[in-house]
């Protein structure tokens, strides 16, 4: 064999191999992640954001354990025909305390990021027990369990907690008062307290 | 963006497409010695390599990727804090209130920078915007004779309205009709606006002073406004506590608009009219919300929306 074969010398190292070939993927993320970590505007609420009261982190967790981020996004794209029927573009600064961010890849349907203060109360109880009685074409699959199961609140102030270690400015009272907070709360008002609140953070800021 | 971190984004993505460059022409010099097609001196169970050089089309196209990214680099934001050569972005993320969004939409204006976003919604504003200040000027009462106008209005509706009062506007259990030429907060073009630009908030208040032998009175009671037959005792004993229901709904029953409280006689149920309906709004209340539409659609389009509601129970 040829001694000039140059690349022979990584061919041949596995460990070399593995280490140029990290480094290579690395640029990328070092490129467009790293700096993002350290920058004004995704570390920067928006003002008027406010974190989740105790009620509405427990339903964000509803949220999660049913999947609807499965099917609904909460990050409406700077294009004008998102933002005609959605509102204002998601801004980063709206989710500075989401851990994980729910902002999803599929619309089966339509986008929540300002859903909140859209439809009563009402609508959200009747359309969740059985979306086609109000939206006839829906596809969505019914949730008339949540109006059953009602919350312990065992939980939820350590959730508050784990959020206040993530950068989220809850109060010593608001975490010891989150129990009581949800207490015998259904999982429905939960849901709905939370879909009430997203993405007035920037819309309704006083 | 600090200056570090612009720096480390520029020192990176140069150097790594300098690394590129460099790579790829390391692997295009034929250093080995044996000419081209000819065998390399190497075997493997019978397996042989050809120094055959790397696809030409290939190569080409690699260099044309290289050069893309140059070009683009130059144009367009991608090199820290280098704004690029067209002065173009996508949209204001770097803002934090609706407030410091238009600040920096008007900023860019200013500075002759193309924010897309911002270019689309302009665009659109020279297209529709003399269509909706038009209409804007023209009274819902005519608006509403306009089929043009309808059109529009049907569109926004379907989009806006549909979720809760259907997409034929004929309501449902909780959601009013809007077709019936009944209505709760007044039918008048001022009155529709203004319920859809600051929304309603209606209060049935749930009546636990009554025992549930009351609570059937007076929902048999209910009844007998709207000269449906009931039983007559039960009727006359819920009119002596009747009293407490006039406050909002008026001593002839007829409702009171102001309030939002609806007329009861004349056979319309927003929450049906079953004994069992009533019982239940007399035992747990209830409470009609309508969203404020002003921030999310703006009053020009609110008052296209109007007319078309208001002429739906027009003739």
């Amino acid at each position: 064999m040829s001694k000039n074969i140059k690349h022979d010398f990584v061919e041949k190292r596995v460990g070399w191999l593995a280490v140029l070939m990290t480094i290579a993927i690395s640029i990328g993320g070092l490129v467009e992640i790293t700096p993002l970590l350290f920058q004004k505007q995704t570390n920067e609420p928006v003002i008027g954001l406010k974190p989740y009261t105790a009620l509405e982190m427990e339903g964000r967790d509803v949220y999660i354990r049913e999947g609807c981020n499965n099917c609904h996004s909460q990050m409406i794209r700077p294009f004008r025909s998102e933002t005609e029927r959605y509102g204002h573009y998601s801004l980063a600064g709206e989710h500075v305390w989401e851990r994980p961010h729910l902002w999803g890849s599929k619309r089966t349907g339509p986008d929540l990021a300002r859903v909140g203060g859209r439809y009563s109360d009402e609508w959200h109880y009747v359309h969740l027990m059985n979306p086609r009685d109000v939206v006839p074409e829906s596809n969505m699959p019914g949730f008339p369990w949540l109006a059953e199961n009602t919350l312990d609140g065992e939980l939820t102030a350590k959730k508050l907690e784990v959020f206040r270690k993530f950068g989220a400015p809850y109060t010593d009272e608001e975490i010891a008062g989150a129990k009581a907070a949800v207490q015998g709360k259904t999982e429905m008002e939960a849901l709905i307290a939370y879909l009430q609140v997203l993405g007035t953070g920037l819309t309704q800021a006083k | 963006m600090s200056s570090f971190w612009s720096a480390w984004i520029i020192v990176l993505t140069l150097a790594f497409l300098v690394g590129i460059i460099w790579l790829l022409r390391w692997n295009m010099t034929n250093y080995t010695g044996i000419k081209e097609g000819e065998l390399m001196d190497h075997e493997f169970d019978g397996i042989v390599e050809i120094n055959n050089p790397m696809p030409r089309w290939w190569t080409i196209l690699f260099w044309i990727t290289i050069v893309w990214g140059f070009l683009y680099l130059a144009l367009y934001p991608g090199l820290g804090n280098f704004a690029g050569l067209l002065g173009w972005s996508s949209s204001n993320q770097d803002v934090r209130s609706l407030e410091e969004s238009k600040q920096a939409t008007e900023a860019a204006r200013e500075a002759g920078l193309i924010v897309e976003y911002d270019r689309q919604i302009d665009q659109a504003e020279e297209k529709f915007g003399p269509v909706f200040a038009a209409l804007s000027e023209r009274s819902i009462e005519e608006l509403s004779q306009d089929p043009e106008a309808v059109k529009i209005g049907q569109r926004l509706f379907i989009q806006n309205c549909a979720q809760c009062h259907g997409s034929n506007a004929m309501g449902g259990k909780g959601f009013p009709n809007l077709t019936d030429d009944d209505w709760l907060y007044g039918g008048t073009p001022a009155a529709i606006k203004q319920s859809l630009i600051a929304g309603r908030n209606g209060m049935m208040p749930a009546q636990s002073q009554f025992n549930e032998q009351q609570i059937t009175e007076l929902a048999t009671y209910v009844i007998s406004l709207s000269g449906r037959k009931v039983d007559p005792e039960l009727a006359k004993a819920g009119e002596a506590n009747f009293a407490v229901c006039a406050a909002c709904h008026g001593q002839d029953a007829k409702g009171n608009q102001a309030l939002g409280a609806p007329n009861l006689t004349d056979n319309i149920w927003l929450y049906g009219g079953s004994q069992d309906a009533i019982e239940e709004t007399l035992r747990n209340g209830r409470n009609g919300v309508m969203p404020a539409w002003k921030d999310i659609l703006g009053e020009d389009k609110i008052h296209v929306i109007s007319s078309y509601v208001y002429g739906l129970s027009q003739d």
